[in-house]
């Protein structure tokens, strides 16, 4: 069951390599003639379209293409003739980073609130943190970023800029990335809090919590111990795909917080119609949410009885 | 020690409960008192929406959602449940008073292991440590009769059987040795001969521990053989209550007697179709598997007109498979079902029109088998036109005409919905469905086994008439052999994919019998209270189908 799932993952990126290159196909003008800019000659065009590969037909470069990928090499850099995967390594470590970040503390907060809103349903706790989330979620990104920058920033406690070097420690960096991860952090909470509580919520009226609170279970252990491990499947499926989320939605807040991410990278390569590397990115970012989602099918399959222990 | 002498752990006096419903609170028991002492068994009976469960419930200081007591006292041992705060209540419940529910495969929470279950009362009340109440949980397994006491804990509940959930069950409420169990139901969801065992290993570690219960049912028969009396309850109102013996022997009031008759209905058996005619339907050495799973190996019968074919068989026998079959749901892996001497294709695809309307279908769960956003003259409506082509004023004649069959008023329900009816009437609906259709040949798959007694025998009288009306052929696929008594003229009794016999009801309900219709017959409860201490001496005997011929009394 799991192989198959696997299986149809690679199937997923396969199509995806496909759309990306079909896609970048369809882009109108030519590629060569673009870079070199109005003045080149027709001569220079033809012999740089040659250097490019541009003058073989479509299937052969996306073959030679995808092979090179599945080496690890990207091909390089339409703007600086560097290879792509250098290019690539810093800047997505960086965003993986920013994104684990958010995640460690999105995920526990989002839990917790969620179980917490779940016990004290309908109470002024539970309508006070569904209209906070709410309203983080409702903003628009960059505005909650300035609203952060406004008060933290402003006032000195946290960097407006979040540069970060190799060479930094990891309180540094944890401390310059504070306000986009907290950014990001109101950003996904609400999701997963509201799926939490409903997941949770739904399995209430079932007979075996009922059960359970004729043998004398006190809320919290019910809401924990009864209801949670049969509401991890949605749960598990939500979080996953606001963590993909976190690693390929996060332009804006990249851009605002001048952090050098994956994000800024694929937007400032499409305004230097640097094609090569918006592939690459592109790609990657495909996988990041496939695997993801991935995972999360695995790890709900694991969080049920019935599917891991046969009859 | 008699039981009038032990003192009393339980009094409820003049208990109100209500319930809310369309934006009102309505009451939905009344005035209800009981006294229940140590080590006695109370039965509550009456059909659903009686009350009892909600009476059992209250016994423990608890309402569902929705409900609320609004007067009365419960007193258990001294303590007012009504006025005790919460964590009072809350400690009392799985320690001093346990709840035994009715369907086990839905109480028991599917992510934790049957013994870690177990634990959990023990543990939260400190009654004993984890080593402890795991080794407690195997010695009480093994006294509920278990297979594999010591490792059937460690197994996840959909991995255990539901007559032996029922027991894991039963021995979980017993986990703290509690004064007071609550029995909701607890063999209602089970097929008899399961039902037996369940039965006898409730009796005895009931007895064992000398614990007093209260034993909600809506099956007279096997509230005969648990209660040492019984009360009796109509719409949240006591009838009336007496001990065991007495209300057997000799109910007072009107209702009680009507309960007690429903049991009485038996229909004549139609005389035997002629050597020579064609049987309206003929199933032929079918053989059939979902997957790579065998379900149904050869299995041949034939149904003719006017008569009534019941399949009856516990649950997994197959009797199911074999409906979907002859409905080309589930197309055989070898033989093939004749319709009028006509060979069908095997899968309902390929099937005409013409022969897809001779052959219809009314489910056990009318409830789930009516689309609830659709209106009656939708739900009836729907195959008048599309097998008879029937439109405007003739489609609306011809729906009435349906009701008017099934004897709802057609003024008053063609524009109801499913949630407007009850039980009985939904049921109704479901046989206008299939009549609307004009067929031959009608399967009923359990279509009385989700209704009250006597809701159920107005369903079968209803099907008896149309059946003499129309010269419809019937499948009736059941397990409840008092039904099958009720209404068939043939039986055809099945096992684990297979026939084990067939041939006509007198001759089945008369022995001798083959070995496993012997076990069957012999486990319906009857309403003798000796009927299972006399059963289980004699299978103790070895003589497995001894009670036979009192079931046929």
């Amino acid at each position: 069951m799991i192989a198959q799932r696997i299986g149809l993952g690679l199937l997923t990126l396969f199509v995806i390599s496909l759309l990306i290159f079909g896609a970048i196909e369809l882009l109108p003008g030519d590629l060569a003639q673009e870079i070199l800019g109005q003045s080149a000659t027709p001569e220079t065009v033809a012999a740089f379209r040659r250097e490019l590969g541009l003058d073989l037909p479509a299937y052969e470069r996306y073959l030679g293409w995808l092979g090179g990928v599945l080496q690890g090499d990207f091909g390089n850099s339409l703007a600086n003739g560097r290879p792509i995967a250098d290019l690539i390594a810093g800047r997505l470590g960086n965003t993986l980073f920013l994104a684990l970040y958010a995640a460690a503390i999105a995920v526990p907060l989002s839990l917790a609130l969620g179980i917490l809103a779940a016990l004290y349903r309908n109470s002024l706790y539970d309508r006070a943190v569904n209209v906070f989330t709410l309203s983080s979620i409702s903003f628009p990104e960059f505005f909650v970023a300035y609203i952060l920058i406004f008060y933290l920033a402003q006032s000195g406690f946290f960097p407006s800029i979040a540069k970060i070097t190799p060479e930094a420690s990891l309180a540094e960096k944890l401390y310059r990335t504070f306000l986009p991860a907290l950014t990001l952090t109101l950003v996904v909470t609400a999701h997963m809090m509201r799926m939490t509580r409903a997941a949770i919520i739904n399995l209430l009226a079932s007979p075996y919590i009922e059960m359970a609170r004729l043998k004398g279970v006190q809320p919290g252990r019910l809401i924990v111990r009864h209801a949670l491990p049969n509401a991890l499947a949605p749960i598990i499926n939500v979080i996953a795909l606001n963590l993909a989320y976190l690693i390929t939605g996060v332009v804006v807040v990249e851009v605002v917080f001048v952090y050098p991410g994956l994000g800024q990278l694929m937007v400032d390569s499409v305004a230097k119609r640097d094609i090569t590397v918006v592939q690459a990115a592109a790609l990657i970012f495909a996988c990041a949410y496939v695997l993801l989602n991935l995972t999360a099918d695995v790890l709900s399959t694991m969080s049920n009885p019935r599917l891991i222990h046969r009859r | 020690m008699s039981d009038d002498e032990k003192p009393v752990l339980l009094t409820i006096r003049d208990l109100c409960i209500e319930g809310y419903a369309d934006e009102t609170w309505l009451e939905i028991v009344k005035d209800v008192s009981l006294d229940l002492r140590r080590g006695e068994v109370l039965g509550l009976i009456g059909e659903s929406g009686a009350g009892k469960s909600t009476i059992g419930l209250a016994a423990m200081g608890f309402t569902r959602d929705g409900c609320r007591i609004s007067g009365g006292t419960i007193t258990f041992d001294g303590i007012d449940l009504r006025a005790a705060p919460v964590t009072e209540r809350r400690a009392l419940r799985g320690k001093r008073i346990a709840y035994v529910a009715q369907s086990a495969a839905a109480s028991f929470n599917p992510a934790h292991k049957l013994i870690d279950q177990y634990s959990e009362g023990p543990l939260i009340h400190h009654v004993m440590g984890r080593k402890e109440a795991e080794n407690d949980a195997v010695e009480l397994y093994r006294r509920m009769r278990l297979p594999n006491p010591e490792e059937i804990g460690f197994r996840y509940p959909h991995q255990v059987s539901g007559g032996q959930l029922q027991r894991a069950m039963t021995a979980m409420a017993m986990a703290c040795r509690p004064d007071l169990i609550i029995f909701d139901e607890p063999t209602t969801a089970l097929d008899v001969t399961t039902q037996i065992e369940v039965l006898a290993a409730i009796r005895d570690i009931v007895e064992q521990f000398d614990t007093a219960a209260i034993y909600i049912t809506h099956d007279l028969a096997v509230v005969a053989q648990m209660a040492d009396k019984i009360k009796v309850l109509l719409r949240g109102e006591e009838v009336e209550e007496a001990d065991t013996r007495t209300m057997l022997a000799d109910p007072k009031q009107d209702y009680t007697k009507t309960l007690w008759a429903v049991r009485s209905l038996q229909r004549d058996e139609q005389p035997p179709a002629g050597a020579g005619e064609t049987p309206v339907v003929s199933v032929r050495d079918v053989t059939a598997a979902y997957g790579d799973v065998p379900v149904l190996y050869e299995v041949s019968f034939d149904i003719h007109a006017r008569r009534t074919v019941a399949v009856v068989g516990e649950s997994g026998s197959g009797k199911s498979t074999a409906a979907r079959v002859i409905t080309g749901l589930l197309p055989p892996l070898s033989g093939e079902v004749q319709f009028n001497g006509e060979t069908l294709p095997a899968d309902y695809r390929r099937r005409s029109k013409d022969q897809l309307r001779q052959a219809q279908m009314i489910y056990q769960m009318a409830d789930t088998a009516l689309n609830p956003k659709q209106r009656i003259r939708e739900i009836v409506g729907r195959p008048v036109e599309f097998y008879l082509g029937l439109r405007g004023k003739a489609l609306e004649a011809r729906i009435r005409e349906l009701l008017h069959l099934i004897e709802l008023e057609p003024d008053d329900f063609i524009d109801r919905l499913p949630s407007e009816l009850s039980g009985g009437q939904k049921q109704r609906i479901g046989i206008a469905r299939a009549l609307a259709a004009e067929p031959q040949f009608i399967i009923c798959d359990e279509v009385t086994s989700a209704l009250d007694q006597l809701v159920a025998e107005g369903i079968l009288r209803l099907l008896d008439r149309l059946q003499s009306e129309f010269k419809l052929a019937y499948m009736f696929i059941t397990h409840d052999l008092a039904t099958v008594r009720a209404i068939a003229d043939e039986v055809v009794v099945m096992k684990e994919g297979r026939i084990i016999e067939k041939g006509g009801k007198t001759e089945m309900f008369t022995p001798p019998h083959d070995p496993y219709t012997e076990l069957l017959l012999s486990s319906v409860p009857e309403m003798d209270p000796d009927w299972l201490d006399h059963l289980l001496a004699e299978r103790a005997a070895g003589r497995a189908g001894a009670g036979v011929k009192s079931a046929d009394a």
